[in-house]
């Protein structure tokens, strides 16, 4: 018995194997960053009226293609997912004793948001395809 | 003559398994010396042990047979003195509450993120015990001393009951994701204890605590994602203290 075996460096970065509220807030953070820089491109586009309708149906057309189309699908995606995890943590807040829940109510944000995001993403598909072959 | 793992009756008919076979544990773990450079290493240990033998103690057959440069701080090893807390396979979880059948075959142990490593498994907890201290962590009251005891109710209690079980093993708050990125955030064990006197109708510093947990280093740069709560080894409702100091800031501060 007792064998002292190889030494090895590094191996860093496993992650903390944590409750499942580690992983939601993470994804929270992605989608949060993802929505802002959504909005930074949304505030320039929309400012484009300022020079004119043309200018602002010129750059918006830009826009009508598949690959743009797939990014709002994701836009969608990533703001349905930070509200609904916003109102669970929301939730938390204002009502401490429902903490001892929150598996089951994490379960049920997850849930609400597939259910949302299934025919949302049906019918974006569908555009997308349709987009792809005009 | 009875063979390991056979299933044998007791005089009152129960079935009970004979003591179970020795196992080979493969012990992995993060090394750090300041003496010999910056970078840690991991180091393999093989030790056979009983299966229900607690880690601490596998961690002595490694420091006194194998390797007696390992270092780790352990006390009581019964979860009471809360020195062991370690990374356990990607939990914190403290040494002398994990038994080798648990983690079988292979346990990776690192020392408590967040907090800067000293040697080995034991971390330099001072930044964890200044968040503790900043909260009045002790009983106030100006009010006089009574003549008799300062007498409480069950109710009242009761309410602080869950935080009155802190070892301060520091397991919660080194697996709170936003106390790795900020030490200067007080941490949930600090805001639990915070919460045992908040809650204490003895005390009368309530006031003082709040503010002090509503600056940005306070219970606001919580994000709820309740790893503190598994992480406690005395079962202590760490994310709902939490929220109900938030929420007693909210509502009775403004």
């Amino acid at each position: 018995m007792a064998t002292r075996a190889r030494k090895t460096r590094s191996d860093y970065g496993r992650p903390y194997l944590g409750h499942e509220g580690q992983w939601s807030w993470i994804l929270h953070r992605v989608t949060g960053t993802a929505v802002i820089l959504f909005l930074f491109v949304h505030i320039v586009d929309t400012a484009l009226v300022g020079w004119g309708p043309e200018a602002y149906d010129k750059v918006v057309r830009a826009y009508h293609n598949p690959i743009v189309h797939l990014l709002e699908l994701g836009l969608v995606l990533a703001l349905l997912y930070h509200a609904l995890n916003g109102l669970k943590i929301t939730l938390i807040d204002f009502f401490p004793r429902l903490a001892r829940h929150i598996r089951p109510i994490g379960r049920a944000t997850a849930a609400l948001f597939v259910l949302a995001a299934i025919p949302t993403a049906a019918i974006m598909l569908k555009q997308t395809y349709d987009l792809w072959r005009a | 003559m009875t063979t390991p793992g056979e299933i044998l009756q007791t005089s009152d008919r129960r079935e009970v398994r004979a003591r179970p076979d020795r196992i080979t544990l493969e012990v992995v773990i993060r090394r750090f010396n300041p003496e010999r450079g910056e970078d840690s290493w991991w180091d393999e240990f093989r030790v056979e042990c009983d299966p229900l033998e607690r880690l601490v103690e596998v961690l002595h057959q490694i420091k006194w047979y194998q390797d007696g440069t390992l270092a780790f701080r352990r006390s009581c090893a019964h979860g009471i003195c809360g020195s062991d807390a370690m990374l356990i396979n990607g939990r914190n979880q403290l040494a002398c509450k994990v038994l080798a059948q648990d983690v079988a075959p292979t346990v990776r142990i690192e020392p408590i993120r967040g907090l800067p490593v000293l040697k080995d498994l034991i971390v330099d907890l001072e930044p964890f015990l200044q968040g503790y201290r900043s909260v009045l962590p002790y009983l106030i009251n100006e009010s006089g001393e009574p003549e008799r005891e300062r007498l409480q109710s069950p109710e009242e209690r009761a309410r602080y009951d869950d935080t009155t079980k802190c070892i301060l093993c520091a397991a919660c708050t080194t697996s709170c994701p936003v106390f790795w990125g900020d030490e200067g955030y007080v941490g949930p064990a600090a805001i639990v204890n915070a919460h045992r006197f908040i809650f204490d109708s003895r005390d009368e510093a309530a006031d003082e605590r709040m503010r002090i947990l509503s600056d940005k280093t306070g219970v606001f740069r919580c994000r709820t994602t309740f790893n503190c709560t598994d992480a406690c080894p005395r079962g202590i409702e760490v994310t709902k203290a939490i929220q109900e100091v938030k929420r007693a800031i909210l509502f009775e501060r403004f």
